[in-house]
């Protein structure tokens, strides 16, 4: 049996944020408890709106070895960066 | 002639400079990282109530009176804490159920004072309050948890319940002092949460299959300053700086 507790990966949503960020990760035997611990330890000099919690098996990461077939492909296409028009002078803020 | 109010902060305040620094014990030593910093909260947030019921016991003794010597120059005949919080930390079970305890305690005597008629009481009462609603929500979480996790676990919190359940009786004793202060509206007779909070362990325990002592027996005395050995220990190692080098500061 494992004796270990279950790793959970931390994401919190700041004050000005929109998106939640990952900040870390943390051990719990379940969410509940994985939500408190992350209250605690990553939120404690008010940095949080709202916190998710995910265990870490559940997430899927894409594997270093194959970034080439999954990067590169897109690196000589400059086309598919917005970048080739102008802006015109009205519009302020984009 | 004594402010009724002077005891009933004096109480609140010794409860959690007591508990807090009990807590602070087990700073660096607590069985995972993640309790450990909470641990730490919760004993930094008691001693944040500490700090503002003591210095409201001080503005009402005046005569430069402060928070930090009602802190460090009392003797522990002086201390109006609950015996609970002055048990020693044994274990994390018994460190845990202690907390639990006081916190089923603390947050039903939050809600009464809140909506009490003394405003320096609703103010500290409310600040702390959303602290107390964490500590109560987290220590009743990891109870229950480790009253159904293994045997082992179960075993260590059903004897922590046991070895602790005569010493926090006192926290439902009344004075005349608080049946003045329940005249004036200020706050419940410590005898009134009772049944509710005995109400609220049961039910909390029985989630766990963990048993609540049909024992009805409670040591008193800690409301008039007869306290356990326990105090003096705690107090020795609290006070120290302040007795050995009087008035220091850092």
């Amino acid at each position: 049996m494992n004796e270990e507790w279950p790793l959970w990966e931390v994401f919190i949503r700041g004050q000005h944020g929109t998106a939640h960020r990952h900040v870390g990760s943390l051990h719990a035997t379940d969410s509940e408890t994985a939500m408190n611990n992350a209250r605690d330890v990553y939120t404690r000099r008010n940095e949080g709106l709202s916190i998710w919690v995910v265990q870490s098996s559940q997430i899927t990461a894409s594997i270093p070895s194959k970034k080439g077939p999954l990067f590169e492909a897109s690196k000589d296409k400059v086309y598919r960066h917005p970048s080739f028009y102008k802006i015109p002078d009205e519009v302020e803020k984009i | 002639m004594i402010d009724p109010r002077r005891s009933l902060a004096l109480k609140m305040g010794d409860n959690a400079l007591i508990l807090a620094q009990q807590n602070s014990k087990w700073c660096g030593h607590t069985p995972t990282l993640e309790e450990d910093i909470a641990f730490a909260n919760v004993s930094l947030d008691l001693m944040g109530h500490a700090q503002m019921w003591l210095n409201f016991v001080a503005s009402l003794d005046g005569n430069g009176q402060t928070a930090d010597k009602l802190a460090f120059l009392r003797d522990a005949i002086d201390f109006r804490n609950s015996l609970l919080c002055e048990r020693p930390n044994t274990d994390f079970a018994v460190t845990l159920v202690r907390q639990y305890f006081f916190d089923v305690w603390h947050l039903e005597q939050l809600n009464h004072l809140k909506v009490g008629t003394d405003s320096t009481i609703v103010g500290i009462s409310t600040k702390a309050l959303v602290e107390v609603e964490y500590h109560r929500e987290r220590s009743r979480n990891l109870v229950i948890k480790l009253g159904y996790g293994t045997e082992e676990s179960h075993t260590k919190i059903q004897s922590a319940i046991d070895s602790l359940w005569p010493y926090f009786g006192n926290l439902f004793e009344d004075s005349d002092l608080d049946k003045k202060l329940f005249d004036l509206g200020i706050s419940p007779l410590p005898s009134s949460l009772r049944e509710t909070i005995l109400g609220t362990i049961s039910g909390d325990c029985k989630l766990a299959s963990l048993n609540v002592p049909d024992n009805r027996f409670f040591h008193k005395g800690a409301n008039i300053g007869h306290h356990t050995e326990e105090l003096g220990f705690i107090l020795a190692e609290m006070q120290y700086l302040q007795r050995s080098f009087p008035n220091c500061e850092w």
